[in-house]
């Protein structure tokens, strides 16, 4: 059943459970972040529009910086403007910012530990027709071996604008993957949010295996998890907004209470969340533990959700893979 | 040494800012020599643009480097930090001596400089082609606090002005990289004319002489092609950057690059103008020879100590 205490949408499972893309939490968290903090700056690299960067634009014009195609020196601009005491957030596609600048964002952003807030957009293959050049897979896996940078992958819009704010609390570099496609927003503003917090979202009596998932997929995930649920299969769903640093104490609870992991994300298996989730519980408390993600291929086109049900995705998918799991 | 801005500079200064430098350059090959690896050439080409920075251009505060008010030097091309280092020491950020410590397991002389490591160091820097682009952010972060403040403030300690300008030292080896002239394009759209761009042009790179490598010229013409005021001089004549310095505060409406000509190996003539010298150092035995080179001028004029 529903954890109470994550204060979800009280249309969680309903048809009609209202949707936005999570990089509208960009553009709501950046203003609302721009606001209190005069120090905040935003940096876009010609795609002011679909980043949601126009937002904050239009709050704070002489706050906006346009830097045209040029996402190596829009990271590098930013590092510079962090040395000068602002607070930068860079908005691109994710393929761009951290995959164009990634060795900027490692010396300039990383190694420095300056303040500039990362945000990639239109991480996944949700991005849908523009296929696989603009579908970022490895973000998470670059992103997380750097060290000093704190990796956020926000579920919903809601949670995204949270983590945008709490982003501009941290001193050093954060990177916040955010979505094209509109997705349920499950959480609310009561819903908890703390950068290197998980949130249960599912809790059974007797829970055979443990679901542990990051960004938008946790709501396919808690979907699941109701259908395995009304077909005897109980479980524990945790979604994790904050993939570095690892909310440990709740992967180990969730390990030592089910014996058994899945993790989902929309990104590579390897080197990703599930990955991470794996290297710990390897040493920390080894359990089987199945990873469902992008296995070792790139995107292609085609509508968010003809991808998503491709790549073994969708909550039929989700489903199917914890059973035979559990099955095992 | 006093100095007041548009006062011309004495003989008796540039005289002591060249001696300055000598000992710079020293303090550089013994350095390098008892790292036993690091770059040579472009460090000892450097030392007279140095000491002009840290001795005579540069508002700043060694014993406090987070001084608010200080005007910023960013060096993109990291792998000349000998020079800095050497400067920095000589003019009071800290000991001469630590100097020996460069490249070493736990000093704070990196092989390529940090700025978590040592104060004063503006950035961390080594990968080319990122300088411009993080002093062009810094620049256009001060234009901005600039419009709620005076831009230019006296400053009581030393009785000058100050006004935050931003300075960025880059080789010409870098301007390979693309990321130099997306920073170009930006600080030239921006007007940026708070930062001044220092360009070590000394023709040589790791793999030869940067026009067999990858041809860079007209680099005056392609940087006022991007809305720069570009200025050339000798970056071995103090007196002459120093001037061209003082021009490029003077222009309002635009970023200026100044383009030093140096002569690679400066100081010690049996390496001069050879690429080879540009990413190894000396051995104990050519650190004496150099040593002495310097000393006299390449032979050119008895010294005490030579």
């Amino acid at each position: 059943m529903l954890n109470k205490n994550a204060k979800l949408s009280a249309k969680v499972f309903a048809d009609d459970i209202e949707k936005a893309p999570t990089r509208d939490g960009f553009g709501k968290g950046t203003v609302e972040a721009g606001k209190a903090d005069p120090r905040i700056v935003v940096l876009c690299a010609d795609l002011a529009e679909s980043t949601r960067a126009e937002w904050f634009q239009k709050e704070f014009p002489e706050r906006f910086i346009e830097m045209g195609v040029a996402e190596q020196n829009m990271a590098t601009v930013a590092a510079g403007m962090a040395l000068a005491g602002k607070i930068p957030f860079t908005a691109s596609y994710a393929a761009f910012n951290p995959g164009r600048n990634y060795e900027q964002i490692r010396t300039t952003i990383a190694l420095n530990n300056v303040s500039v807030k990362i945000c990639g957009m239109h991480a996944g293959v949700s991005v849908g027709p523009d296929g696989a050049t603009h579908q970022m897979l490895e973000d998470i896996g670059l992103m997380r071996m750097l060290p000093n940078m704190i990796v956020l992958t926000p579920g919903d819009a809601e949670e995204a604008r949270k983590a945008v704010i709490a982003a501009t609390a941290t001193d050093g570099p954060v990177y916040i993957r955010f979505g094209r496609a509109a997705t349920p927003v499950f959480t609310t503003p009561e819903s908890p949010f703390r950068i290197g917090k998980a949130l249960l979202l599912w809790e059974s009596e007797n829970p055979k295996i443990a679901i542990l998932s990051t960004g938008s997929l946790s709501h396919t995930a808690l979907v699941a998890a109701r259908n395995l649920s009304e077909k005897g299969i109980e479980t524990l769903v945790f979604h994790l907004p904050t993939v570095k640093p690892l909310d440990g104490e709740a992967v180990i609870d969730a390990a030592k209470r089910t014996g058994a992991v899945v993790t989902i994300e929309e990104h590579q298996a390897a080197g990703g969340f599930g990955s991470a989730v794996a290297e710990f519980l390897a040493e920390e408390h080894p359990v089987p533990l199945k990873r469902l993600g992008i296995q070792d291929q790139f995107g292609q086109s085609g509508s968010p959700e003809e991808l998503l049900s491709h790549y073994g995705l969708d909550a039929m998918h989700i489903e199917e893979a914890v059973r035979a799991f559990v099955a095992k | 040494m006093s100095y007041n801005e548009g006062m011309a500079l004495t003989d008796e200064h540039i005289r002591a800012l060249e001696k300055q430098a000598e000992a710079i350059r020293e303090t550089i090959i013994n350095m390098l020599v008892a790292a036993g690896s690091g770059h040579t050439a472009g460090p000892l080409g450097m030392a007279d643009i140095f000491t002009a920075f840290y001795f005579h251009v540069l508002n700043h505060r060694p014993e406090q480097p987070e001084w608010e008010e200080r005007d910023r030097l960013i060096l993109s091309n990291g792998h000349i930090c000998p020079v800095r280092y050497a400067a920095m020491a000589h003019a009071g950020y800290f000991p001469v001596n630590e100097c020996l410590t460069l490249r070493k397991f736990g000093s704070r002389l990196q092989g390529h400089p940090e700025r978590l490591r040592l104060p004063g160091m503006e950035t961390t820097s080594g990968p080319l082609g990122e300088g411009l682009s993080q002093a062009a952010g810094v620049a256009y972060a001060i234009r901005m606090d600039n419009e709620n403040r005076d831009v230019v403030r006296p400053d009581i300690m030393s009785g000058r002005t100050t006004s935050r300008h931003v300075y960025c030292l880059m080789s010409d080896g870098e301007q390979e990289e693309g990321n130099t002239w997306e920073a170009a394009m930006f600080a030239g759209k921006n007007k940026l004319s708070n930062l001044t761009a220092v360009m070590d042009r000394n023709n040589i790179q790791i793999d030869g002489m940067t026009e067999d490598v990858m041809p860079l010229e007209p680099l005056a013409e392609k940087y006022r092609a991007f809305n720069w005021h570009v200025l050339e001089v000798n970056g071995n004549d103090i007196n002459a950057f120093i001037a061209a310095v003082d021009e490029a505060k003077a222009i309002h409406e635009k970023p200026t690059l100044i383009i030093a000509h140096t002569i690679p190996g400066k100081g010690v003539p049996e390496i001069e103008f050879d690429y080879h010298w540009h990413g190894k150092p000396p051995t104990a035995e050519e650190g004496k020879r150099f040593l002495k080179e310097i000393r006299t001028m390449g032979g050119k004029l008895p010294h005490e100590y030579a």
